[in-house]
Formats: C-alpha cells, structure tokens, sequence
C-alpha cells in the first residue's frame, strides 16, 4: 500500500503548473495532485503511477468564493470544508451546503477540494451531481489557453470526463437566480458519508403565488453520470408533482453494482426526488 | 531514489526529515520523527486512525505526502498533553468512561474530538457523532467514546464558569 516512485515539484503559481503538465507525455506522466483524497489511494494501491505530481496547494488564486457577474464561483483548489462553512455559499448556493454535508468525513472534507470531485468524476459523488443539475460552468486553463464548458457536457462516463491531460480546472461557476428559492439534497447510504447508492438534488423558484416557475431535479447513482431530469422538470413547472415523481423511472439507467442493484435504486431513486421535491417546494413556501 | 528535505512544526517544535517525495506524512511522523501515537489502520483514507491536525484542522495523514506541509503546524496525539505529561481534559474523560479498549482507534478519534471541542465548546450528541463519523473504533461501541466526549465538554465549561 505504498505508491510507486515519483518526483514532486511545488507549485508556485497556475502557469507553472500548467506548464509542467504540458510537459508530460504517455510515457512520462505528469499529474496534478489538489486535495489527494482520492488521488492518495489510487496511487498507493498502484491503480494510478505519476512520473511527476505537481502539487496545486499552494496556488492561492485557485482558492476562493466570491461572487463573479452573474454567478456564485468557487475556486477548484477551494477545501470542502470551507464551502460548505461559507456564508456566501450558504446564503447564495444552499443546495451546495446540503450536498457537502454528505461529502465524506470532516477529516476529508478539510483536506479534499472541490475541483477535485468534479475533475475525479464519480457517477454517485455529490458535487457533481449539483454542478450538472444547476447548470454550472467549468473554467478550464491548459499551457497559455483556456476554455469554459458546461457541467452538463463533462461528464462522459464512469470517471471519465471532457477534461484534457495537459488541462487544469481552475474554478467552477453556478449562475445566481432571483425569487422564492427552495432546495432540498436527499440521499441513500449505507452510512453516513459513505457513497450515495442514489442521490436526488432539487431546486425550485416559486413566484409569488406560489406557483413553481422553475425546477431544477436531478440523480446521482442512476447512470453512468450525474442526470439531470428535463421531463421531471417540465412536469413540476406544468404543476404535475406526480407526474414529476412518475417521469423518473424512465429517464435513470442504474447498474447492478455490489452495494446495491439496479432494481433498488430503481426503487428508491423515485421516492428520493419525491421528498426532494416536497422539501424544497415547502422551504420555498415559508 | 532521491530525498528531498522538509521542515515543519510538530507539536510545537520545528522539525525536519530527508524523506522520498512518495512517504506519507503518516510514515514521517512515525518512522523518520518518532512519534508513533498516530496509529495507521488502512492506508486509504476510510479509518481514520492517522487523524492529525494540520494548522489546526483535523485531516488523515495517510494521504498527504509528507513534502507537502512544508512550513505548516501539525498536532499528533502526544501535543495533546501538557508538557508536564498531565493528560488534556479529553484524555481524562475517555479514562475516566473507559472510551477505549484496544486503543487503536483511539488518537484517532482524541484529534477529531479536539478538534471539535475546539470549534464547538457545546456540542449536542449528534454533533459529536457527526465529527468522529470518519473513525472506525471495532472494540467499545461508540457509546462510551460519545460519552466521554460529552463529559469532556460539560467539564471544559464548568471550570470556565468557575
């Protein structure tokens, strides 16, 4: 359980690491290391063997939460812990909040990054699972270039994402929404920050009726990605919280995997986005 | 294969070791400093046995290289204590309801507690289960440690209301 031989380099700023990750090759591998929450195991079971890791902790302008037009961003380098602390993010992101309280441990949450869960990928991890159902936005950077790119699109597969090799996610930004906001983060494990088995995240804006305008429904755990729900969505703003329910089943592929089999989170995923729902209408309600 | 020097305040004292880029800091700690307090159960992030503070905060130490905190603060098990050896109001309590058996888990789960302690001077018991979730204990139950941590507490304000 010891990793391979690697070297290691500090880095001192973006550009620096950026240019050393370009300078990598297949043969020659060069990694970015953020929280290593993940990272750490990987390599110490030999599933992952960096010639060169480069190491983003100490690169303090990928650190930090602040408000950025029209959107709420957040640093990748910016600890878990922190976020879910914040008041800016409790106050202008609460689904985030909710999500992160089921993020690992507080050990982990201290250490592990933000950036680093979206960039790792996991199908049933929390944080990309909010990022896709509100529609964030990814800021990546390579050696003297950068690019943005909806969480929607990143997500490719099990662990596998539209991020390059010579790429580094810099921050990560959620687009702020007026009104009566309600959210509600609901989740199956078998303990407390263990995997999610299903995950369901809900936002809703009311007007001022009552009536909901927009929706925002998503599953973690039920495919290979992150989903976001389009046909639940448009069912809770036509006012169907039945027909929201009821459109889940056809929209999740879940995998028979050891922790739990398709057909029980076939089963709970539908309840979960249930009581999603209804927590977060009610919270928008008060 | 090359070495590269670090140096870091543990426990209050500078410190420094000639480590591989590839030792955890979990190995520093124990086997290039000595203190071998910090307990090391999987090596992969899910016991917690490794927990230390860095700058203060609880993390595990198994997965952190050791290069990486150079210049920062760590706090294993034995910086708990006075210097004087006198056990901390924490390590009281867990003697005193008996929350430890094997004792593995246990400078573990006194930095997570600590650390607790130190942001939530009134912790209700959810909290404090909440802050040792990531601790595996395979003896006692949960029961006594949440119970020690509780008196622990309870003791911590009494006397600062003396």
């Amino acid at each position: 359980m010891k990793p391979a031989p690697f070297e290691y380099h500090r880095a001192s700023d973006l550009a620096d690491a950026l240019r050393l990750l370009d300078a990598g090759s297949d043969e020659v591998e060069h990694k970015v290391i953020a929280g290593g929450q993940t990272l750490v195991p990987l390599m110490a079971m030999r599933l992952t063997r960096p010639a060169l890791l480069i190491d983003l902790n100490r690169v303090t302008e990928l650190n930090g939460i602040g408000h950025e037009g029209d959107c709420l961003r957040i640093g990748a380098m910016t600890r878990q812990g922190h976020v879910e602390a914040s008041d800016l993010v409790r106050e202008n992101l609460p689904l985030m909040a909710k999500a992160l309280a089921h993020v690992g441990h507080v050990q982990t949450r201290n250490r592990g990054t933000v950036g680093g869960s979206l960039v790792h990928g996991d199908a049933s991890a929390e944080i990309p699972l909010v990022a896709v159902v509100l529609g964030a936005r990814l800021n990546i950077a390579a050696h003297e270039v950068s690019r943005v790119i909806e969480a929607g699109d990143f997500y490719e597969g099990p662990m596998m994402t539209a991020i390059e090799e010579i790429e580094i996610l810099t921050s990560v930004d959620f687009p702020q929404v007026q009104g009566r906001i309600g959210t509600s983060f609901q989740e199956v494990a078998p303990r407390h920050g263990d995997f999610a088995l299903v995950s369901a995240a809900v936002q809703v804006v009311l007007d001022d009726n009552g009536k909901c305008t927009t929706a925002r429904i998503g599953v973690g755990g039920c495919g290979l990605t992150p989903l976001r729900l389009a046909d639940s969505e448009a069912a809770l703003v036509a006012g169907k919280i039945d027909a929201a329910v009821a459109a889940v089943d056809a929209a999740i592929d879940p995998e028979d995997t050891p922790q739990a089999s398709a057909a029980y989170r076939r089963r709970i995923a539908p309840e979960l986005v249930r009581r999603a729902l209804e927590d977060a209408i009610a919270e928008a309600t008060i | 294969m090359s070495r590269t020097e670090v140096t870091f305040t543990v426990n209050g004292k500078e410190r420094s070791a000639h480590v591989p880029p590839r030792m955890t800091l979990v190995d520093c700690l124990r086997d290039e400093m000595g203190l071998t307090g910090t307990h090391i159960g999987c090596e992969q992030g899910a016991c917690g046995a490794c927990s230390i503070l860095l700058d203060g905060e609880p993390v595990r130490s198994c997965l952190i290289f050791a290069v990486q905190v150079e210049g920062q603060e760590i706090t294993t098990v034995e910086g708990l204590a006075a210097d004087d050896g006198s056990l901390s109001p924490l390590q009281e309590a867990f003697w005193d309801h008996h929350g430890l058996q094997c004792g593995y888990c246990t400078p573990g789960i006194l930095i997570a507690a600590t650390a607790l302690l130190a942001h939530n001077p009134a912790p209700d018991e959810a909290q404090i289960r909440e802050a040792i979730d990531g601790n595996l204990c395979r003896c006692t139950g949960y029961q006594q440690i949440v119970e020690a941590v509780a008196d622990a507490a309870t003791r911590a304000r009494g006397q600062g209301n003396d």
